[in-house]
């Protein structure tokens, strides 16, 4: 398991991770950190982890995925650390014979990693920063 | 009185609040993770308005609150997650 980096995602070798000669699709997500936030600009995110927990989580949900959408191939990466605008968080991507499977794949894969992956990020802008769904 | 010694661990905005990443704790027999919890708040008036805890991992699986704690287990109370 080494669903977690410290370096930029080179999504390019990623994909070809993944593609087997009998794919005739794959679909790649990323997500992408922006400018804003519910109103407040942002300039950098900091990403922190349970390391541990967090690549066993990702492995339980690529076990669940898969079995969900039998014939796709799925790789994810998610990084952690000081990001900027413009620099991508995650990456994923789901390959199958037939383009369905891999769209549907790959929105269920992001969807699960948000929900339960203990993964956190701290905000920073010009009106100071904060820990993204911490109510003070 | 038999006494269980667990490592609880802070990360993103409980490690700012808790000032420490890793704690050792030498617990009563019996203790739960919950009890855990309201001593951290206890100690930190941040937390006053977090009753539960948000989510409680005993090593390195989501587990409920209410579960004992043993000698050697790893204790990670989850703060709203964030990734992607």
């Amino acid at each position: 398991m080494n669903f977690l980096t410290d370096a930029p995602i080179d999504a390019a070798a990623l994909v070809a991770r993944v593609m087997r000669p009998s794919d005739g699709a794959y679909v790649l997500f990323e997500g992408v950190v922006r400018n804003h936030h519910d109103g407040h600009a942002v300039e950098s995110i900091f990403y922190d982890a349970y390391r541990p927990m967090a690549e066993k989580e990702i492995a339980r949900i690529i076990d669940d995925v898969a079995r969900e959408f039998p014939g796709v191939a799925i790789a994810i990466v998610h990084r952690l650390g000081l990001l900027h605008v413009g620099d991508s968080s995650v990456a994923i991507v789901c390959s199958s014979p037939h383009r369905g499977e891999s769209f549907g794949a790959c929105r269920a894969m992001i969807d699960r990693v948000k929900q339960t992956v203990p993964i956190w990020k701290k905000e920073k802008g010009p009106d100071g920063e904060e820990w993204v769904g911490w109510q003070k | 009185m038999p006494r269980v010694k667990v490592r609880l661990l802070c990360f993103a905005v409980l490690r700012d609040i808790t000032g420490r990443a890793e704690t050792e704790l030498e617990l009563a027999d019996g203790t739960r993770a919950a009890d855990v919890w309201q001593s951290l708040r206890a100690q930190h008036r941040e937390l006053a308005a977090y009753e539960l805890p948000p989510m409680t991992a005993i090593n390195e699986s989501y587990a409920s609150p209410d579960q004992l704690l043993c000698d050697g287990d790893e204790l990670a109370f989850i703060p709203p997650v964030a990734g992607g």
